[in-house]
């Protein structure tokens, strides 16, 4: 036997992991859509028959996925990348309108969100351009590029209004940032970031004299830095212009149930109302839960549907009303067990371009996690992405399934893929 | 070659630091916080229960007695409360700025969740201003109630009255009823609660945290829809009631009256009474305290309930027993007594009367020796009985087949057994079955231990009206769409006593309005036929007593009437009965009676109270 065969070599801790969450999430989408009411039809009919029939078809792809010869990611990479690009762009045009979306496509019965299989198609492509033999990671060029590489998808899908999905492509910065691009830039990110929610916040005038204040005792302190104090000067005009720009932009470009997710994220209840409705409930659903949950199926909240969109977005209200602080906690740790564990595959790989691939995988995994858990507990604004293999919804299902598996392929093959 | 290399743990130290902060945050919420906990119990489903509208009750006129009226409870769920202007609210509900923030704040300790009563029983004129300012008051919300009402403040003791059911009641009943939940406490409103309550609807909603209705549960597919109580006809006419409440004012007794064909209660008083509309609406408790505090006990209906000494009234029923017996010649004069008879050494009084020709007379004049001495005849008849106690059972035998001692059957609850002693009674009571006539005779003239109650003393007056037979007395003559529970309710009892005994009696209580003791009741155009009875009683002066019927032939009416403690039947009793016929039959006095009504309606036999 070739010791460089794949079978030999698959992750079975990635793949564990993997099918403990499959299964949980299945569990959880079958307790959130149980109906006791209507357990008559079809079990196919339910969410839970179709997520079956979605987890068989992962399967079958995730075979094929370690069965095709690991070139076919590594040489086709742009392939990919480019057909995806067109079919975000032909989903604007052809698809129809979901929930004021237009990321769906349709072929017959069939509907699927090209959004979510752009994730693993840019990780490649972005990989494939890091891992070049002629790419110097020090020349800004570089980076130009490769930020070029996962805007251009994330752009498209702002034009489709799928804002959440497009959102996860920021994680790309994170990726780039574990190969070479600088840090700062994140730092920047994350002042940015601060100083939007304090714009939203406060009264744009108040944070802009704070501002003003920290900039002159800077430029006292520092009175002796010329550089410095041009520094401090430029930082205070440009933060000040970001104020005054997220407050226009609030007021007069946002579209209201844009400016709505903020207000509750910001809990300013004033122009909230029922806004708040779906976090309040989601909030309640897994506080009630206590310390070990009401148990499977008993949970009152997620089974009168009190949470919308309980099998795909709030997936995680199920689990933590019915399993309680354990049962979030132990799936916590399951995710972070498998993100810990693609980091140490990544680290292991010879080639370049699996490990960016691997880092890509880890990103937007703890991307979705961080997001969809962080906003069903209150933390983070509403942004409706999936919790990965959890939610229900076959493209996310399959598009993580193919995310993994391209990823233990290439693990499996490790010793045999050279870029 | 990869210098960034110590990047990895910033990434890896970000993922941990983020998964930490989360299940530090779930902590927090799940375990430590129990807010959510509280949310989550006022969030989920909520049973809304419809309550059915109350069935109503008729007079046998159609006329509406029982009612149902409308009152709003304020309630608060002091979460939802902000600052609002306390002054209109006092205004609103004409309480004091004070008086609001006391009981914001006993809410506030109850609980910040749960909706607090914050005033009850608003009536509905001053509720519509409230309801129109109610958006003033965030946190603040109504909710309508009904509570029985009584247009003619009468009859407070045959209707009855609804309460909260209580914990007990919860568990025997079983199912039903929920704490909060009304029930019929007495009268009709008790015995005929199942039919009136109707049955409870049951809505689902879900209902968001602020207590919003989100809509209805899966489409109402379990919602249940409420059904209304049924409505009654009462045999009662409410003006005749009203009237013998009135006349019974400042009275202790009661006045039962019946129509005899049928067994329908014309009108029950117990006196004193109360009004009913005490006990209905937003005072119930604090009223019923005071009623119950009452020396005079108002509560107590004593027309079912009160064992009186039938004394005299008892008589006409002697005298069909002794000759249904064959110990009595009705056409046989009787002459031994002169101011009363003796037996062995004891002394039966009598007043002064002429002589006693026949039976009829007997009665008409209340001969105490007459029916002492048949008593003993009948009783110690060893033609007929080897002993006595079977001679006392045979006579107690017609006494139960007349109603007394046992229940009428009445439909009200607590009905009372009056008493008619039988041999098991007094070989207890001696201690030996070696007793004798002569030692319980006075049961002869309805003294000793016999007692009846008012309604007793009426239902055995229907017999003698019949000609023989009674019908079992009730109160509701007809149910809404129903006539079967009715039917088997009511049966005809036969007493088994001959029709030509009974017109004997009969003739013998017609002369006692005619020409004896009871001539003060006489009605001009109507003849009545009654007997008057003076109970000996141990609590004072004797009870006044007179039970009737009217007219002789193919009567109307059948009353008993008891006043206590105020002396001679024909004192009170009589005139107070008269009035009820000639009301009932003529549906006015005549102007020459006007000044026994206002005799009536002006004696005060009460004690003052000290």
């Amino acid at each position: 036997m070739d010791k460089r065969s794949t079978w030999k070599n698959l992750d079975w801790i990635m793949i564990g992991l993997y099918l403990i969450l499959i299964s949980i999430g299945w569990i959880s989408v079958y307790a959130a859509g149980y109906d006791f009411t209507n357990v008559i039809g079809s079990f196919f009919n339910h969410v839970y028959g179709r997520q079956l029939i979605w987890i068989g078809i992962s399967a079958i792809v995730a075979l094929a996925i370690l069965i095709i010869d690991n070139k076919f990611y590594t040489a086709l990479s742009y392939i990919f990348y480019g057909a995806i690009i067109l079919l975000l762009i032909a989903a604007i045009f052809v698809g129809g309108v979901v929930k004021g979306s237009r990321s769906w496509i349709t072929i017959g019965s069939f509907q699927f969100q090209p959004a979510e299989f752009a994730k693993f198609a840019t990780s490649l492509a972005l990989a494939k351009y890091l891992s070049a033999l002629n790419i110097d990671l020090k020349k800004a060029k570089t980076w130009g590029i490769a930020i070029a590489i996962f805007v251009l998808p994330m752009l498209i899908i702002i034009l489709q209004n799928e804002t959440g999905s497009a959102l996860v492509f920021t994680v790309f910065f994170l990726v780039s940032y574990r190969f070479g691009f600088s840090g700062l830039f994140l730092l920047v990110g994350l002042f940015i970031g601060v100083l939007v929610s304090l714009a939203l916040l406060f009264d744009k005038y108040y944070i802009i004299l704070i501002l003003g204040i920290l900039t002159a005792l800077t430029i006292y302190l520092l009175r002796r830095e010329r550089v410095a104090i041009m520094i401090a000067g430029l930082v205070f005009i440009l933060s000040s212009g970001f104020v005054l720009a997220t407050d226009y932009i609030y007021m007069h470009v946002m579209e209201p149930h844009q400016k709505q997710r903020i207000d509750v994220f910001l809990g300013r209840e004033a122009n909230v109302k029922d806004a708040d409705y779906n976090v309040r409930q989601s909030k309640i659903a897994i506080g009630s839960g206590g310390l070990s949950g009401k148990g499977f199926l008993q949970g009152t909240l997620t089974k009168f549907n009190f949470v919308p969109e309980q099998t795909s977005d709030f997936i995680f209200c199920t689990i933590g009303e019915e399993y309680g602080f354990v049962g979030s906690s132990v799936l916590l740790l399951l995710f972070l067990g498998l993100l810990i564990r693609i980091l140490f595959v990544a680290e292991r790989q010879r080639s370049r371009f699996s490990k960016i691939y691997a880092y890509a995988v880890a990103g937007i995994i703890f991307f979705h996690l961080f997001i969809n858990i962080g906003m069903t507990i209150g933390l983070v604004p509403v942004i409706g992405i999936p919790l990965p293999f959890i939610s229900y919804g076959g493209s996310s299902m399959l598009a993580f399934t193919i995310l993994l598996f391209i990823l233990i392929k290439l693990d499996a093959d490790r010793l045999s893929v050279l870029r | 070659m990869d210098l960034f290399q110590s990047r990895r743990w910033v990434i890896q130290g970000a993922f941990i630091l983020v998964i930490l902060v989360f299940i530090l945050r779930l902590f927090y919420m799940q375990v430590v916080d129990e807010n959510y906990k509280q949310l989550a119990n006022s969030n989920s489903l909520r049973r809304i229960t419809s309550y059915p509208a109350r069935g109503l009750v008729y007079d046998r006129k159609q006329r509406l007695i029982l009612y149902n009226k409308a009152e709003y409870d304020l309630m608060v769920i002091p979460l939802q409360v902000s600052p609002f202007d306390t002054t209109e609210l006092a205004r609103l509900l004409d309480i004091s700025v004070d008086d609001i923030r006391k009981t914001l704040v006993k809410a506030r300790k109850t609980s910040p969740y749960k909706p607090y009563l914050f005033q009850k029983g608003i009536q509905a004129d001053q509720f519509q201003s409230v309801r129109e300012s109610l958006f003033q008051f965030p946190g603040f919300y109504s909710q309508v109630r009904t509570v029985r009402s009584y247009p003619f403040m009468a009859a407070a003791h045959v209707l009855g009255y609804i309460g909260e059911v209580s914990p007990k009641q919860i568990e025997r009943l079983g199912g039903y009823y929920k704490q909060g939940d009304y029930i019929g406490i007495t009268g009709i409103e008790e015995s005929y609660e199942d039919i009136l309550r109707g049955n409870k609807g049951v809505r689902y909603m879900l209902v968001d945290v602020n207590n919003r209705e989100q809509g209805s549960f899966a489409e109402g597919k379990y919602d249940t829809i409420a059904s209304p109580g049924l409505n009654l006809t009462s045999s009662i006419d409410i003006e005749l009631q009203q009237y013998g409440e009135k006349l019974m004012q400042n009275k202790i007794g009661s006045i039962v009256a019946i129509e005899p064909s049928t067994g329908e209660v014309l009108a029950m008083v117990s006196s004193p009474s109360y009004d009913p509309s005490l006990l209905s609406g937003k005072d119930r408790g604090k009223n019923f305290k005071m009623l119950y505090a009452d020396p005079n006990k108002p509560l107590f209906n004593r027309a079912i309930k009160a064992p009186y000494p039938p004394g005299s009234t008892f008589k006409p029923l002697m005298a069909a027993i002794g000759m249904q017996e064959k110990v009595i010649q009705p056409w046989a004069p009787f002459s031994m007594c002169h101011g009363g008879i003796n037996i062995g050494s004891l002394h039966i009084g009598c007043h002064a009367h002429g002589g006693i020709p026949n039976v009829c007379v007997a009665i008409a004049v209340s001969c105490n020796g007459y029916f002492a001495n048949y008593f003993r005849e009948v009783v110690d008849n060893r033609s007929r009985y080897k002993n006595i106690a079977e001679g006392l059972d045979a006579w107690n035998g017609y006494l139960k087949r007349f109603g007394l001692g046992i229940k009428t059957g009445i439909d009200l609850p607590n009905e009372g057994y009056g008493f008619a002693p039988d041999s098991k009674y007094y070989t207890k009571r001696y201690k030996t079955a070696d007793w004798r006539s002569s030692m319980i005779v006075s049961i002869g003239f309805g003294q000793g231990e016999l007692s009846a109650t008012p309604l007793q003393i009426a239902n055995m007056m229907c017999s003698f009206a019949n000609r023989g037979y009674w019908f079992t007395p009730h109160l509701v003559k007809q149910i809404q769409n129903d006539s079967t529970i009715l039917k088997e309710r009511i049966q005809r009892n036969d007493t088994g006593l001959d029709t030509a005994i009974c017109n004997i009696v009969v003739k013998g209580m017609e002369d006692v309005v005619e020409a004896g003791t009871a001539r003060i009741a006489k009605i001009p155009g109507i003849t009545i036929c009654g007997k008057t009875g003076t109970a000996q009683n141990p609590h004072g002066k004797d009870h006044s007593l007179f039970a009737c019927f009217a007219p002789k032939d193919n009567p109307k009416i059948v009353l008993a009437v008891i006043v206590e403690n105020s002396g001679f039947g024909a004192t009170w009793a009589a005139p107070i009965a008269s009035l009820m016929i000639e009301k009932f039959m003529n549906d006015s006095i005549a102007d020459n009676r006007k000044y026994l009504e206002q005799r009536m309606f002006d004696g005060n036999l009460l004690k003052p109270t000290p």
